[in-house]
This record gives C-alpha cells, sequence and structure tokens, in this order.
C-alpha cells in the first residue's frame, strides 16, 4: 500500500496500532504508519494463542530492515487467533497492514478500554 | 563533480567482462581442488610409527577436516581482492557515529606483534608472564584514572560483554545485600545492546523518555524509578551527541532508590581527561578498547570491554584480578622494585569468569601502547579535538542546502557526533536517508549510522572523529551538497545508487526473509 490510510472503521492507539472491534472480540494490527516508518517487515514473531494481552503494554515484536520493535496492544484480552501466514510472508504486513496483515485477534476483556483509543482524524493528527 | 556521476546502468564493458568476472564471487572453498597444496611437507626423518600408538581411534576424526585445498598463489589472489572490495579506515573517511572509527596508529601493530607478546602461551604461569600481568596491570590502573573509579575486569570482551558483566555485577551486588529487584531503565535513545543486555541478564526492561532539549526526562525517570529497579543504564554523551547536564541529579535519583548507575562507554571519546564518570556517581563503566583505544575493528579484529567499578561493586568482580603484590621469598621475577604481579583467583563474592584465559591481550597491547604515547594530555587533545571537529563538521552542514533538508535534529553544542534528520529531504527530494547513504559510497565516503538514534525520523548520526583533517571534513560537507543539488534535479539517481561498488544496491528485505546460504559446512 503505496500511500498513507487510515480508515474509519478501526480505533487507533498513539503508538501506532488499530484494533478492529467486532462484538466480544477484536482484531489488531499496526497502521500504515507504523509500517512505513519500519520500512520492510522480515519476521513476525507469532504470539500463542491464549496468552494474555494487556492494554498499552508489548505483546510481539516485528522486526524489519532498520529495527526490532515492540508491538503494543490497543485493549486488553485474551489472544484467540494468530495470523499464521505471517511468519512465511511478514511482508503482508507492509503490503495490506489493514487486512490480511492482521496480527492477532483477541477477547475483548474491558469494553470502556475503548473510550480511551483514537479514532482515524485524532491519531492522524497525531503524526504531524 | 564528475568523479561521482553515474556511469550507464549497463556498460558495454560489463556485458563482455561479465561473464569473466564470476569467479570473483567465489569464496575460498569453492576455489578448493582435490589434492592442491600451499605447503610440502620436508621429508620423514624419523622412524614411522602407527597411528593408533600415537592418538586412541576414539580421539580421532572420523573422516579429515573440510578444508580448502589451495595453492599459495591462490591464497594470495582470493584474499587480496577480497580486501580491495571491502571499504576500510584505511581507504577513507568513515563517520559512523557512535562506533568511533578514528585512525588506529601502525606503531600499535609493530608493538602488538612483538615475539614477547604475539607468542605469550596463554597457559604460561604468572611467573613467567610477568611482563605481560604488568601491561595489564597498568593498563587497569590507567582505565581506573580515566574512569575515575578503583578497580578494573580486563576480561569482557566486547562493550555488548562489557554490559553483561556490569549488569551481572549489578545482580551479585543486589543479592548481597538480600535484595531482589527485577527491572532495569534505559533511555529511548540507548544502544541496541542496552535492552539485549537486561534481557539476556534476566531483567526486564522499562524505557525512559526523553525531554524536548534531548536530555533524560527527569519526570519520567522519577516515575519509574522504586526499589524494584536494580539499575539505570546510561551514554554520556547520549547517542544524539549531546552531554547529559543532568546527570548528577539523574544519579541521586537512582541511587536514592538503591539502584546502580551504569555508564556505557562507547562514546566515552568526547570526555577522556575532561570529566570522568565516577565522578558523575556512575558505579559501573564499560570502555570499548576498540573505539576510544584504537584496537581496530569493524571487521578488522577482536574488540574488548573492560570495566571500571565503584568500591561497592569491586568484590563482585570477574576473577581472576590481576594484581601487584610485594615480592615475598617465593622466587617470582617482579618488575625490579620488589614487586610480582599475580592472578588473584581468591575472591569469593566474584561473579566468576567471563572467559576463558584472560581477554584479548593483543588488544590491551595497542590500548597501552596508545594511552602511554598520548599521556594524560594527549587523550584529553584527543576529546577536545573529537569534539571541535564534529562541531565543525555540524557547522559546515548547517549551510544552505544541508541546512534545509537535513536539519540537526537538536539544536545544541554537540559533542563528538551529531543527529541529522533526513525526513524534510524525504518530504521535499523524495529520497530516503537510506538513500543519500547508498549515494555517499559512489563518492569514497562510509555512511554515517542510519536510522538510528530511533526517535529521530530518518536519522542520520555522524562521528567524524579526532583524526580527520579539515580538508576531510569540507569535502564531505561538499558532497553532501553535491548529493542533494543532484536529488533535486533528478532523485532516481540516488534511490538506485550505489553504482561503483563491487555489488549494487542490495535487497535487505529478501536477503533476511529468504536468506541464501551457499556454503554448506
Amino acid at each position: 500500500m503505496a500511500n498513507a490510510s487510515y480508515p474509519d472503521d478501526l480505533l487507533y492507539h498513539p503508538e501506532h496500532d488499530w484494533a478492529r472491534v467486532d462484538g466480544e472480540e477484536a482484531t489488531l494490527g499496526i497502521t500504515w504508519y507504523a509500517q512505513d516508518s519500519l520500512g520492510e517487515v522480515v519476521f513476525f514473531d507469532p504470539p500463542k494463542v491464549g496468552a494474555q494481552v494487556s492494554k498499552d503494554a508489548a505483546y510481539t515484536e516485528v522486526e524489519s530492515v532498520k529495527a526490532v520493535s515492540d508491538v503494543i496492544s490497543p485493549l486488553s484480552g485474551e489472544i484467540v487467533a494468530v495470523n499464521e501466514t505471517l511468519g512465511d510472508s511478514p511482508e503482508t504486513i507492509n503490503d495490506d497492514p489493514y487486512g490480511d496483515g492482521w496480527l492477532v485477534r483477541i477477547t475483548v476483556a474491558d469494553p470502556s478500554e475503548q473510550e480511551a483509543l483514537l479514532d482515524a482524524a485524532a491519531y492522524e493528527a497525531t503524526l504531524d | 563533480m564528475s568523479a561521482i556521476t553515474p556511469g550507464a546502468d549497463r556498460d558495454p564493458a560489463d556485458v563482455v567482462a561479465a561473464p569473466f568476472r564470476a569467479d570473483d564471487a567465489q569464496t575460498i572453498f569453492e576455489r578448493s581442488h582435490p589434492g592442491r597444496r600451499a605447503f610440502v611437507a620436508p621429508a620423514l626423518d624419523v622412524p614411522e610409527r602407527p597411528l593408533d600408538e600415537l592418538l586412541a581411534p576414539e580421539m580421532r576424526r572420523d573422516r579429515p577436516p573440510q578444508l580448502p585445498e589451495v595453492s599459495e598463489p591462490e591464497i594470495v589472489r582470493h584474499y587480496n581482492r577480497l580486501s580491495k572490495r571491502n571499504f576500510d579506515l584505511d581507504t577513507g573517511f568513515y563517520p559512523l557515529g557512535s562506533c568511533t572509527m578514528k585512525h588506529n596508529p601502525k606503531l600499535h601493530e609493530r608493538v602488538a606483534a612483538l615475539p614477547g607478546h604475539a607468542k605469550l602461551h596463554p597457559l604460561q604461569r604468572p611467573e613467567h608472564a610477568q611482563g605481560a600481568l604488568e601491561l595489564m596491570w597498568r593498563l587497569q590502573e590507567a582505565l581506573g584514572e580515566i574512569a575515575g573509579l578503583p578497580a578494573v575486569s580486563l576480561q569482557p570482551s566486547a562493550g555488548s560483554h562489557g554490559e553483561l558483566a556490569g549488569v551481572l555485577l549489578t545482580r551479585a551486588y543486589h543479592e548481597d545485600l538480600g535484595r531482589c529487584p527485577s527491572k532495569v531503565l534505559t533511555p529511548d535513545t540507548a544502544h541496541g545492546t542496552n535492552p539485549a543486555t537486561v534481557t539476556m541478564a534476566g531483567y526486564e526492561v522499562v524505557k525512559v523518555g526523553t525531554d524536548e532539549h534531548g536530555n533524560v526526562d527527569l519526570d519520567d525517570l522519577r516515575a519509574k524509578a522504586s526499589d524494584d529497579i536494580a539499575c539505570l543504564m546510561l551514554t554520556n554523551p547520549s547517542t544524539l551527541g549531546l552531554f547529559e547536564p543532568n546527570i548528577s541529579e539523574i544519579a541521586a535519583i537512582v541511587h536514592d532508590v538503591g539502584a546502580t548507575l551504569y555508564y556505557d562507554g562507547a562514546n566515552l571519546n568526547a570526555i577522556m581527561g575532561i570529566c570522568r564518570p565516577g565522578d558523575m556517581g556512575f558505579d559501573i563503566v564499560h570502555f570499548n578498547l576498540h573505539k576510544s583505544f584504537t584496537q581496530p575493528h569493524g571487521g578488522g579484529g577482536p574488540g574488548a570491554g573492560p570495566i571500571a567499578v565503584s568500591a561497592r561493586i569491586e568484590p563482585f568482580l570477574p576473577r581472576p584480578v590481576v594484581v601487584r603484590r610485594s615480592a615475598g621469598g617465593d622466587g617470582h621475577r617482579g618488575d625490579g622494585a620488589g614487586t610480582v604481579f599475580d592472578l588473584d583467583v581468591d575472591r569469593p563474592k566474584s561473579i566468576g569468569r567471563l572467559r576463558g584465559f584472560h581477554g584479548n591481550y593483543g588488544v590491551f597491547v595497542r590500548s597501552y601502547a596508545y594511552i602511554r604515547s598520548l599521556g594524560a594530555t594527549g587523550l584529553r587533545d584527543v576529546s577536545e579535538t573529537a569534539v571541535l571537529n564534529a562541531n565543525y563538521l555540524l557547522a559546515r552542514l548547517r549551510e544552505a542546502d544541508a541546512a534545509k533538508y537535513l536539519p540537526v535534529a537538536y539544536d545544541r553544542l554537540c559533542m563528538h557526533e551529531f543527529v541529522l534528520s533526513g525526513a524534510p529531504m524525504k518530504r521535499e527530494l523524495k529520497i530516503r536517508t537510506l538513500d543519500l547513504a547508498k549515494r555517499l559510497l559512489d563518492c569514497g565516503v562510509h555512511p554515517p549510522t542510519v536510522y538510528f538514534p530511533l526517535l529521530v525520523d530518518e536519522a542520520l548520526l555522524l562521528e567524524p572523529t579526532e583524526t580527520e583533517t579539515k580538508e576531510t571534513l569540507d569535502r564531505f560537507a561538499e558532497i553532501v551538497a553535491a548529493l542533494l543539488r543532484e536529488a533535486a534535479e533528478d532523485p532516481e539517481v540516488a534511490r538506485r545508487a550505489p553504482y561503483s561498488t563491487p555489488v549494487r544496491r542490495l535487497d535487505e528485505a529478501a536477503a533476511a526473509r529468504r536468506p541464501v546460504l551457499r556454503q554448506a559446512l
């Protein structure tokens, strides 16, 4: 994905992570800005299904040609699915950060945490 | 600027020569030919004995080691060609920030090659290695004086190894007091080795923020300082090339919660003989002898990462420690003044050995030669000139185009290195820091450190060192200005660089994702 984009249906964390909340579950990933800053992603360390994630805490790492970065969880919960295809093709995170490049799906432990997250416009404003 | 104009992508000469140049990329193993040798063994002049008598079968290999079988001219050509494909400090300017790529005086090689140093066996008993032990002891004393701390261990063999030693010493210190903190603080500007060391030593990393001036964010530090903190690891000057003016206050905050203060010595080149980490309140310091004290490095040889510590950490130092004792009647030969040098292993609180034998001894010889050649005033000159050179280069790069496209990240007097941001260049000229770095290779310059520190967008970290001339610094500034003009006309030139190197732009992502390992050993 060549140009910056921040879909309106996502919630954003200022550490450049997004959440797509769907009922009691949420899909998590990193934003266009995050993948652009990292450069080409070469490794995704898949967390274990069943692991607990906490809002604002790192739950895994992504490695690019430039750096290894923590991935911060925008919400708390338990991991119910991991995007296994990223093991063989981590570049999907660059190609489609909001679609096929999703990282994990979690159960949402505390829906009220969503109030602290940003909408697309507010997140984009933090990037200037 | 004809020297840096790219050739056509496919020069006709390349088309003809390419197939015949292929063997340039061969490994020494691929040059191997069965039975070919670089030596002839002399005729046997002793009675031959069965091998089983000399070495039991279970002690021997099942099959011979896989060594390359090549003739002497092939060996010479192979390595000579390889050396020409390398870019090194003896070839050109190498402003690789935080790596201190200074000139390594050739005198040191002559001294390190003296047979008394080079041929000394590491298992030699102390009484037969008095000269080497004296050199190590004197180096310890000199490093302790430079750090402003009373005790030194030369064992760690790299900066990262020194860091690990420092954090293990911190753990031993806390355990001795019956404490068990679980976290170590590192600034968000820290060298990547700091958090890696913390994790390896079994602690949890907690990052401390940076304020708008580039200093440690004191409010953030106070908020995170607690009795669960074992240590703060700090570089001063920081990786932003800035001296930390609040160091006394930082030391007080850290010591108030019972933690140790660790000095990452990667940037020591800025302060030698001017101020001392021990006086700033640091408990543990590592030195990079291969940076500040001229051991060739970056592919050119092994490093060494000695540590200096305060009195409260001293009991835990790795053993053995090189000591000087009064000569007794035990027949040791000393330095003629009634003293002998020895290895002290009787250290019950020691964290133990950190490596086999005594460290990288050749590095000690070079560093000791450097310290003694320059003396105290010379070392101070080194740091003053390193800072002057960095500030001069920064001033040159703040002229005209460079200031516009590559602004300095923190507008302050810098120390021995400084950070520029390539963000405006990326936005307006459509070339990234990586493109500029690659294009510099075509100009006979090693690129600076790029994309570090992480908190500066499109960062370039430049450290010219004290051993570069004004002419070299001027030429570098002119090259950068010319490359920015070139990018304004045609950004594609930089995007496709380099043109003059043995290989062109590498696909780093593919190399990391799908490495092709040719040599199966």
